[in-house]
Formats: structure tokens, C-alpha cells, sequence
């Protein structure tokens, strides 16, 4: 103690007071801050790949150096890349909407051009660019018997039925645009939409809805899409206007089809002549 | 075989037929299960199957609902809902078209015919009506007692005004509450559902966040909910909002709100200006936000004004700043009524 | 008739059972006089068609309803307190909800058939209001409204209006997500009312929206109030059937002043039941096969959340398309607000739309000045404009009704949502303008083509080859029966115009009135096609015979028949 109290005035003991504040404040921070759900990130070698991979498929829109290709008219060809992070390239490329096949309002999923590994490099690559949200952890994306369901709907309700409706069914954005629908997409990639706000979708923070109120999410999700449909055929979940239109075609179909039944007159027997 | 009724000629006698006359009823022909008797047997034993398989498939109705479990599935769908109902339905229909088949097949299917008479009375009732309808009159002297008459139909009259005044107490009056929300100054902004604070700082830009006021997360000292239940409801129906943030190039502030955002973090109210439905159909590049219900849409970065649809008033914003750690708040309540207009919504006070 | 092996009929008060029940049907005839009410109803004739059924379907949904719904009354709980759910529905355990969304869940999933009488209820709601829609589109389309069948007509569409209220009351009652965005709606809607707004909307809803009271107030007046009203009004408009006697199509052996068809036992005790079984039967498969309604999808209300495809039930649709389509007029003068945005498609136009179509049968009766009663019905054809204001009417109510679909038909057919608001905003009065001139000349058309037939016959497939190489067909004329049954409708009767001043300079008293009546009956009965005089038959058939277009093909060439199908060689 006392080697400590008779440098007290020394020149460097200021800094030495702030360094192990910054050093006891960074700790404490890394240990109780709410953690991104973060994975491993890569090597080099991935990198190279991707860049390589990235310079064949994507530099043609989105530059070569992945900073974007402006259009005459100050729209872009495809927008910088730089700090989207592979949460987004993962996401894009994995719903297989990235290659873009043709331009239109808005890439629509297709089946997937690269193989998981090619689209891992991918991610590898831009995520070196610049810092961005990274590939979730699977703790989060694969929901187990923790997370909390209800929870999951109350968020689900509450931030995502407005565009994707309540089963997930997809909904309507002006200009020909749309939420897509949630059925068959993996939990990984419905976190990766929620951070990254791919196109129209806004962006959903760790730091706003934790990454367990995620995983609830997630988990909702998968048992809503898994649960029976529990009335009988659902209409592709699309709410009263099919109800309508099945309640025209079958019902009163069927019943005036019956009507004509019950009206007609049947076989005669011929008069002879 | 068949002996037939003798066929029947009426003339038609709307005006003279013209151009042609009447023909009269078509001869009745039979039917093979009138000539046939093994088609007649057949038919007997077709409507007797459908009501012995009606028979059945009630009793298949009463053994399913003890025997299958309320969580069991079938093709997807609810064993329990689908067993009792296509059961149900089947032996209903079963009845259905057996009875159907009896009148089509087997009943005596000769036309017959009913004359009309006219709808109206005939003239001696109308005139004995009339007669004793006189009689009544004069002796109650209700045409020769004018203050009576007059007298009880005012009374009668105003007879209709308990049955309206009685619904005085169907609700409060409105007062001044519909122009204020439960919003003050210096309450948190915090996240919708999980109730945590909302940090300047953590928003990217493209973030929508779906939010409430403070106070509907607090708790007392007992740890009650201090707002909960209907009122919470309540509440929560005028003070939802969202928060976005866009890039402050892009945001053009009305005259007087360009402090009400925190480095392009602007609030909205969530509470469509058009019926009332929550908005949060975001689009964070065009930064449009548009209803669901009806699809009047407001842009976020113009103050909320109306692009498209049936909505007349501008989306109200909240006035937002960040207090000493760094978390949202709101610096007042809205400026203007939140929600669908109504016919005060002009008027001061 | 029947083979002599059947057994002869005993009469039944002569059977074992007959002679028992005997005494008590005494007992009660000499309480009651039973007899004299029975014997004009047993043996009534009713006429045969598939289009008059329609109406039943209606009736027995209702029936279908009232069994339906008392089963859901036992469990349901119309009351907004909220409540922990501790049920079996897994996804929302734990959450706070009102009762009558956690009551709505137990039915669905813990009451063993509730989810099946939930959906066969929610189903016959569906087909009540359908059935009753295609019902009075017969009525209207073959005239049968008429006299002495307007007041019918007028009860018709009240029970159309209360069948919209009774679904709205019925599907907001769970209190889910959907139906209380729903309501919320109608928070919107009561406020918009000019002037008393506010105060209706607080009294409405007890105070502030959402408030405890707008559930339970719905439940009384969906079990008690409008059901109550339904079954009287259902009850004047059977009475009024049976005392006016069924309409019935113009044909051999029919005429205005009889009824031709088969009486009420057995044969319509057997058809009609039946129907009513086959009507329950539909309706309980379709509640077993198709998904309606699931509110545990949705979620309890909270005024925060929403879905995307928010719509009502299909019937209000026409007036969310109306409100969806509806450019943002609203305005504020001396004060108050008037929100025409909301209050035109949502409350004139529902009030607009009925109390049209309950006034039509006086607007015709104004144009024809016609005060015979009818009992005969008219092919849609011979009544050309009625039939094109019909459609036109269907066309403007289906516009509306696309427009409340656009954002599923934006999703489902990748449209701009914008464009089909546009689209639906300009169709909306267009499109009943085209409607009705196709058709109308549809109309038209087809009388031509039926006064052709009756006097040059139809065309038999045979062609005839002219010595000089033109082809041509052989008409056969048609039966006596097919004849008649082309000619029944009345002649056409156009109001002549008053001159303006009689012949002595003076001018005619209500002349301006008489002019305009001519002009409306000119629009209506102007272009129609009248049938052939008696002149005109005796002519064409004359001719006939002589005209080289032989009447009667020989052996080999036999053509077809008046149906069209090739008659067998």
C-alpha cells in the first residue's frame, strides 16, 4: 500500500488511475453488457475466396470493391456493401435473393445459387470490409424448449403481424412490394432479416429486442408454422376474404347444385307411340 | 298400365291469350318406379340405406366424442373437430337425401292445382269492417271529444322521451378527454412488450421501434401494475407510437419541430389519424409508413403527412429528447389529439 | 299408377296408431281448433323450381344458427375483464386477455365439439347472409316483388340489414385481434358522425375506446335484441308467403289466378326437410373440413397490434372497399369537423344502399303504373332495364367489394396496391355504366332471338343446298307448348307524353310531371322487343308451309330437337 500512496503525486500517476479505469470500465463492460449474438468470425483464406467468389458474381452491381455502383440518376445498381455485415450477406445469398435474376420491385427468395460453404465465404469477405451485424449464434436461431413462446407471440404481434400477418402469411407494401411469407424459412435467417432490414423491412437491434426476445420470436414462429391446422383446411391463412370467397364457391355452390337436385324432374318413362 | 287423370285445359286469363292460348297442363308422364315394380323395391331399399347409414354414423358421432382425444390430429387438422363433424354432417345429409329421394322417386309426383284468390278483402268485408269500425267510433266519441283526443295523443306523444332519457347514463360525456394522452414530460420511451428503456445511442439508422409510454410498465409499491387491465387498454389505444431513425439529411422538419427529433430519432404517434388502427408497416428506405386497414399512408421524414389513402391529418408527432443517461423520453404530451378526428377536434377549448 | 302389389292405404284413424292418438288430437282440437287452421295448409301446392329454394336455404341457416349458438352460450363469457389463460393452447399460456377471449379459446380447445360448433355457426352466418343475398337477386331479377309482394320485399331487406348487424355483433364477441381492429373501426365511424360524434361514441363504448362495456352490450343485442327481431319479421314474411301463395314461372296450364306444383304432404314436407337436413348436413361437414375464424391465430385484442389483411367478415366487405376507396375529404367549418372520408362510405353508404333496394318495387310501380297483381314471374330478358340496373347494382356492390380485398389481390397477383385502389376508385362508376348497356343489349338480344324462334322456328342442323350453290338451314318450328312458353310476358305498354297545352291553348295542370313519367317509362320500356301479335303467328306459320323451307325433315336428316340435342336416327 504504502508503495502505492508515496507515488501518489507522482507526474504518470493521473494515467495510471485512468488506464485501469478504462481497463476495470471495459471489463466490467465485457463481462455485463447484453451480448450480440455473435459467432465465430473466419479466416483469411475464407476472405480470399469470397472476394474472389464476390468479384465473378457481384461486382458487376455492387462494384469491385463492394462500395456500390451509382446509377444517372442517383438511384444504384446494387448499394455499397461496405458494413452490412454478414448477417446480411448470409441472408441474402442463403434465401438465394441475391444473385438478383432480374430487376423488380423487390428480389423475391428463389432457390439459392451458392452452396453453404461458397455463401460462408461470401459473408466472410463483406463482413471484412467494415464491422456489421454477424451470423447469429444458433443458441438464439434454434429455438429449444427455453424459449418462451408466449413471450415470442406478444413481440411477434406487437412488431411483425403489421407486414407479415398473423400466421405469417405475408402481407401487402405500396408500389408492388410485399412482406414475404414466413413458412420455411430457417430461424437463422429470420434473426439475420430482423438485424440487417433487408429492402423496405426495417432494422430490429440487439439492443432493442434482445437477442432472447428473439429466440421467442423465432420460437413462435416455428409453432405457429408447425401447429395443426386445427379447424381443417386454413385458406393459406389469408383470413376472411378466403372464408368469403369459400363460403360463395363451395357452400352456396354446393347448396344451390343440391337446389337444382331436388328440383329436377328425373327420369320418365317414354309414352309408346 | 297407368291410368291417367283427364288433362286439364285452363284458358290463360291475364288478357285474351295472346298471341296463343293457353295449352294446358303437359300429360303427366311416369316415372320408371311408378311402371317398374323392381325399380319401386330398389328405391325403397336406397332410401332405407341412406337412413340406416344416418342411424350410423349419429351413433359413430356419440362413440367419437368419448373416445377421441381433444389433442389427437388427422391430416393436420384436429381428429376430434373432423371425426364429430364429418360424422354429424354426413348422417344429417344421409336424412337429407333420403327423404329427398322418397319425394323424387316414390311419392305421387302428379301436378296439382290450387286456385288463388284475390289478396285483397272482398268488398262485403271491407264494407262490414268499415260498418263496425264506425260503430266502435262513435261510441267511444273520440271524433266528437276533440280536448280528449287531443289531450291523450300529446300525452302518448311525449310518452317516447323516458325511453331515450333513460339511456343517459350509457357513458360519460367526452369532456376534454379524447385531446390528451397518458404522455408527460420526462417520460421514458421504452420498447413495447419487454418494457426495457430505449438508448439514444444503440438506434441504427432503418430501426423501427414499436413503443409506449413509461408508465404502462410501472409498478407500485406492492408491485401491481400502476396502469392495468381496461385501463391499460385505454392507454395504450391513444399512446402507442413508433420510433424510427432516419439519416437527418433526408428529414425535412416542420416550422417549429426541428428539436422534437434526437439525431434523426423521430416519434410518432402509432394510432392511425384515420380510423384508428395501429400503424407500424414501416418502409425504411422510402420511409413511408403505411396502415394496414385501409392504406393511408404518411412519410415519416416529412412530418407525417398524408402521401395516399383515406387519412386527412398528418400522423401526430411526440417531441422526443434523452435525459442524463442517454434514454428517450418525451419532452410533453402530443400537441395535437391523437387518433381518428372527431367533430371537436378543431375547437380549443 | 303403382303395381297392385303395394299395400292399399288404410285411412289413419283407422290404423293402431291412429286410434291412440286419437284422443289427445281431440283434446287439442277442442282447445285449440287446430283442424280449421290445418286444413288449408296440408294439402297447399307449392310450385317446383330449384330457384325458389334459395330463400329456404336462408331460412334453415338461421335454424342452423339459433341450435348452433345456445350451444355456444352455455360456455362463452361476454365479459372484457382480463384474465391470466391457464388453457391448453400452449402459444398464448400465461398471457393476460379478457374472458371472452379466454372463454372463446376454452370452447375451441378444452370443450369437446366447441371448435366444431364454433365453425358451423361461424359457417351458417356465412350462408345465411349469402343465401339471403341470392334470394332477393331472384326476387328482383323475375319480378316477383311486385304487387302483392312488396311489403315482402321490404321485410326482405330488413332482415338483410339485421343480418349484417347480427354477423358484425357476433364475430367481435371473442374479442381478437381481427374483430377488435374491427371495432376500433367503429370507434372511427361513430366519431366521424357530424355534430354528436364524440358524445355517440362515449356512449357506445361507456367512455373511452376500448372500455368494459362494447362486449357485453354486443352479446345482449347478438343473443337477445336482433334475434328477437329476426324471428318476427322472419315469421310476417312466411305468413305473407303462405297467405299470397308462391309465385311461379308462366307456362302450360299456369296462369295468374292458380298454383300448379305439388302440395305439402307428403311432397314438401319430404323436399323441404330434406333440404334442411341436407342444408345442416353441408354445413356441419364444412365445419369439420374447412378452418374458419381462428382466433388463437390472432391473438387476444390489443389496441398496439394489428394484422396485415385486416379485413370483416365478406359481407361488410363492400363497405371496407367503400372506406378503402374513399379520397381523404374532410373539412372543418365554425368549428366542427366533418370527417366525410369516413362518414360517407361508412354510414350514408350502407343506409343509401338498402334503402334503395327497399324502395325499388315503388320506384317501378311509379314508372309502370301498374296496380294488377302479379303472381306470374318474368324471364329477366323481357324485362331488360330492371334486369340492367340489377346488374349494374351487382357490378357497383362488387367493385366495392374488390376494393376491400386489395391489399390479399396486391399479395396474391404481385399488383401495385396503389394502382388497384385507383383501378376500383374510377371502375366504381364506370364499370355499373358498362354493365348495364352489355347488359341491357344482352337483353335484347335474346328477346330477339326467342320472337325469331316463335315465328320462323329454331334451326334443325340441316343444311340445304340451293340449286344455285347458297347454303341455308332448315328451321323446324317449334312446339306448341315451346311457343306459348315464349309469349306468356305482357305486351309493353311506353307512356305517351301530355302535350304541353290542350287544344284550346290551355296548359295542362301536372304536365310537367306527366312528361317526366314519360320520359323514365320510355328509358325503361323504350328498346324493348315486343312479342308477335296473333297476326303475325298466323302469318309466319302460313308462310311456312309455302316458303320452299320444307316444315318436317325426311327419314335420314332429322336434325336436332328444340334442345339443341341431335334426335337419334
Amino acid at each position: 500500500m504504502r508503495f502505492l500512496s508515496r507515488r501518489r503525486r507522482h507526474p504518470l500517476a493521473g494515467f495510471v488511475v485512468l488506464l485501469l479505469g478504462l481497463v476495470v470500465a471495459g471489463g466490467l463492460y465485457s463481462t455485463l453488457a447484453p451480448r450480440s449474438a455473435g459467432a465465430d468470425t473466419a479466416d483469411a483464406r475464407q476472405v480470399e475466396t469470397g472476394r474472389q467468389l464476390f468479384l465473378v458474381g457481384c461486382a458487376g452491381c455492387h462494384g469491385k470493391n463492394a462500395a456500390g455502383i451509382l446509377a444517372a440518376k442517383g438511384g444504384n445498381y446494387g448499394p455499397s456493401l461496405v458494413g452490412v455485415g454478414a448477417a446480411a450477406v448470409d441472408f441474402q445469398v442463403g434465401t438465394g435473393r441475391m444473385p438478383l435474376a432480374n430487376s423488380s420491385q423487390q428480389a423475391p427468395r428463389k432457390p439459392p445459387v451458392y452452396t453453404a460453404e461458397e455463401t460462408a465465404a461470401l459473408s466472410a469477405y463483406v463482413a471484412s470490409l467494415a464491422p456489421g451485424p454477424a451470423i447469429p449464434d444458433t443458441e438464439y436461431t434454434d429455438p429449444s424448449d427455453e424459449a418462451d413462446v408466449t413471450n415470442g407471440g406478444e413481440f411477434f404481434r406487437t412488431n411483425c403481424t403489421a407486414c407479415h400477418n398473423s400466421v405469417g402469411a405475408g402481407g401487402a407494401l405500396p408500389g408492388g412490394r410485399y412482406a414475404p411469407p414466413l413458412d420455411d424459412v430457417s430461424g437463422k435467417y429470420i434473426y439475420e432479416a430482423m438485424i440487417t432490414g433487408p429492402q423496405q423491412m426495417p432494422v430490429f437491434a440487439d439492443s432493442v429486442i434482445t437477442p432472447e426476445d428473439k429466440r421467442d420470436i423465432i420460437a413462435y414462429i416455428e409453432s405457429v408454422s408447425e401447429e395443426p391446422r386445427y379447424g381443417g383446411l386454413a385458406g393459406g391463412g389469408l383470413g376472411p376474404v378466403s372464408e368469403g370467397l369459400f363460403s360463395w364457391i363451395i357452400g352456396i355452390g354446393g347448396l344451390v347444385v343440391a337446389a337444382i337436385w331436388i328440383g329436377a324432374h328425373g327420369a320418365r318413362v317414354k309414352k309408346q307411340t | 298400365m297407368s291410368s291417367e287423370l283427364p288433362v286439364q285445359r285452363p284458358r290463360n286469363d291475364i288478357e285474351p291469350a295472346e298471341p296463343l292460348d293457353n295449352p294446358g297442363l303437359p300429360e303427366h308422364l311416369p316415372r320408371p318406379t311408378d311402371v317398374d315394380p323392381a325399380m319401386e323395391r330398389r328405391a325403397e331399399r336406397q332410401i332405407s340405406a341412406f337412413f340406416g347409414l344416418a342411424t350410423l354414423l349419429t351413433l359413430v358421432f356419440c362413440v367419437a366424442y368419448f373416445v377421441v382425444p381433444k389433442d389427437a390430429t388427422f391430416l393436420g387438422w384436429s381428429a376430434l373437430n373432423f371425426s364429430l363433424g364429418a360424422s354429424l354432417g354426413l348422417a344429417l345429409l344421409a336424412i337429407g337425401i333420403g327423404a329427398i329421394q322418397w319425394a323424387k322417386k316414390l311419392m305421387d309426383d302428379h301436378e296439382v292445382i290450387e286456385m288463388r284468390h284475390p289478396v285483397a278483402s272482398s268488398e262485403e268485408d271491407r264494407a262490414a269492417t268499415l260498418g263496425m269500425l264506425n260503430d266502435g267510433i262513435k261510441e267511444s266519441g273520440f271524433g266528437r271529444r276533440p280536448m280528449i283526443r287531443n289531450s291523450l295523443l300529446g300525452a302518448l306523444g311525449v310518452l317516447g322521451l323516458p325511453a331515450v332519457v333513460l339511456l343517459g347514463d350509457l357513458g360519460p360525456l367526452p369532456g376534454r378527454t379524447q385531446f390528451s394522452t397518458v404522455w408527460t414530460k420526462g417520460m421514458r420511451v421504452v420498447t413495447d412488450v419487454s418494457g426495457l428503456p430505449i438508448k439514444a445511442a444503440d438506434l441504427e439508422v432503418g430501426e423501427l421501434v414499436n413503443a409506449e409510454p413509461a408508465i404502462l410498465f410501472e409498478t407500485d409499491e406492492e408491485g401491481e401494475r400502476v396502469l392495468e387491465g381496461t385501463e391499460a387498454l385505454q392507454a395504450k389505444s391513444k399512446a402507442a407510437v413508433i420510433v424510427v431513425r432516419i439519416r437527418p439529411e433526408d428529414i425535412t422538419a416542420p416550422a417549429g419541430r426541428e428539436n422534437w427529433g434526437v439525431d434523426g430519432i423521430l416519434c410518432y404517434s402509432k394510432i392511425c389519424t384515420h380510423v384508428g388502427c395501429p400503424i407500424s408497416l414501416y418502409e425504411q428506405q422510402t420511409h413511408h409508413v403505411l396502415c394496414p386497414c385501409h392504406q393511408s399512408t404518411f412519410d415519416l421524414s416529412d412530418g407525417g403527412s398524408v402521401i395516399f389513402g383515406p387519412g386527412k391529418r398528418p400522423l401526430p408527432q411526440l417531441p422526443l429528447s434523452v435525459d442524463e443517461e442517454g434514454y428517450l423520453i418525451a419532452t410533453s404530451d402530443f400537441t395535437e389529439p391523437v387518433g381518428p378526428s372527431f367533430p371537436e377536434i378543431e375547437q380549443e377549448s | 299408377m303403382s303395381d297392385t302389389k303395394t299395400p292399399t292405404h288404410t285411412p289413419v284413424e283407422q290404423t293402431k296408431f291412429g286410434k291412440r292418438a286419437g284422443g289427445p288430437v281431440k283434446w287439442l282440437d277442442e282447445r285449440v281448433g287446430a283442424a280449421g287452421v290445418a286444413r288449408g295448409l296440408i294439402r297447399k301446392v307449392f310450385p317446383d323450381h330449384w330457384s325458389f329454394m334459395l330463400g329456404e336455404i336462408a331460412l334453415y341457416s338461421f335454424i342452423v344458427l339459433l341450435l348452433s349458438g345456445t350451444f355456444l352460450t352455455f360456455w362463452f363469457q361476454p365479459s372484457m375483464q382480463e384474465i391470466t389463460y391457464t388453457g391448453s393452447y400452449t402459444p398464448l399460456y400465461g398471457l393476460e386477455m379478457s374472458q371472452a377471449y379466454a372463454s372463446t379459446l376454452d370452447i375451441s380447445f378444452d370443450i369437446r365439439g366447441g371448435l366444431l360448433m364454433r365453425q358451423i355457426h361461424h359457417w351458417s352466418a356465412m350462408l345465411f347472409i349469402a343465401a339471403m343475398y341470392v334470394h332477393m337477386l331472384r326476387v328482383f331479377f323475375t319480378g316477383a316483388f311486385r304487387k302483392p309482394r312488396e311489403l315482402n320485399w321490404v321485410i326482405g331487406v330488413l332482415l338483410m340489414v339485421l343480418g349484417l348487424i347480427e354477423g358484425f355483433a357476433g364475430y367481435s364477441l371473442p374479442d381478437d385481434l381481427l374483430s377488435g381492429t374491427g371495432l376500433r373501426f367503429v370507434d372511427g365511424l361513430i366519431r366521424s358522425i357530424p355534430i354528436v360524434g364524440s358524445y355517440l361514441e362515449y356512449f357506445v363504448f361507456g367512455g373511452e375506446f376500448p372500455g368494459n362495456e362494447i362486449i357485453p352490450r354486443l352479446y345482449m343485442v347478438h343473443i337477445l335484441l336482433v334475434p328477437a327481431l329476426l324471428l318476427g319479421l322472419i315469421a310476417a314474411h312466411m305468413l305473407l308467403l303462405v297467405y299470397h301463395k308462391h309465385t311461379q314461372w308462366p307456362g302450360p296450364g299456369r296462369t295468374e289466378k292458380n298454383v300448379v306444383g305439388y302440395p305439402v304432404l307428403p311432397v314438401y314436407a319430404a323436399k323441404a326437410g330434406g333440404f334442411f337436413f341436407v342444408v345442416f348436413g353441408f354445413t356441419a361437414l364444412m365445419g369439420a373440413v374447412l378452418q374458419i375464424n381462428p382466433i388463437w391465430a390472432y391473438g387476444p385484442y390489443n389496441p398496439s397490434e394489428v394484422t396485415a389483411g385486416s379485413q370483416p367478415d365478406w359481407y361488410m366487405g363492400f363497405v371496407e372497399g367503400a372506406v378503402r376507396l374513399m379520397p381523404n375529404w374532410e373539412f372543418t367549418t365554425l368549428g366542427w369537423t366533418f370527417s366525410l372520408n369516413v362518414f360517407i362510405p361508412a354510414v350514408l353508404l350502407l343506409g343509401a344502399f338498402f334503402t334503395a333496394i327497399g324502395a325499388y318495387p315503388f320506384i317501378e310501380r311509379w314508372v309502370t303504373k301498374d296496380d294488377r297483381e302479379h303472381h306470374l314471374l318474368q324471364r329477366p330478358r323481357n324485362a331488360p332495364v330492371r334486369t340492367a340496373l340489377g346488374v349494374a347494382a351487382m357490378t357497383f356492390y362488387g367493385v366495392l367489394w374488390i376494393g376491400g380485398g386489395n391489399d390479399i389481390i396486391a399479395t396474391q397477383f404481385r399488383l401495385d396496391i396503389y394502382a388497384i385502389t385507383w383501378f376500383c376508385r374510377v371502375m366504381v362508376f364506370v364499370g355499373p355504366v358498362i354493365a348495364f348497356i352489355i347488359t341491357k343489349r344482352i337483353c335484347l338480344g335474346l328477346q330477339r332471338a326467342d320472337k325469331e324462334q316463335v315465328l320462323h322456328g329454331y334451326e334443325s342442323g340441316v343444311i340445304e343446298r340451293s340449286p344455285d350453290g347458297g347454303y341455308s338451314e332448315r328451321h323446324t318450328p317449334l312446339s306448341e307448348v315451346g311457343q306459348y312458353e315464349l309469349t306468356t310476358h305482357e305486351r309493353v305498354e311506353v307512356a305517351a307524353p301530355p302535350p304541353a297545352a290542350d287544344d284550346r291553348g290551355v296548359r295542362v295542370s301536372g304536365a310537367r310531371k306527366a312528361r317526366r313519367h314519360a320520359f323514365v317509362s320510355k328509358f325503361y320500356y323504350g328498346d324493348v322487343v315486343d312479342k308477335p301479335s296473333r297476326d303475325d303467328v298466323d302469318e309466319a306459320r302460313h308462310h311456312a308451309g309455302h316458303d320452299g323451307h320444307e316444315l318436317e325433315a325426311d327419314e335420314e336428316f332429322r336434325g336436332v330437337g328444340e334442345t339443341g340435342v341431335p334426335r337419334s336416327h
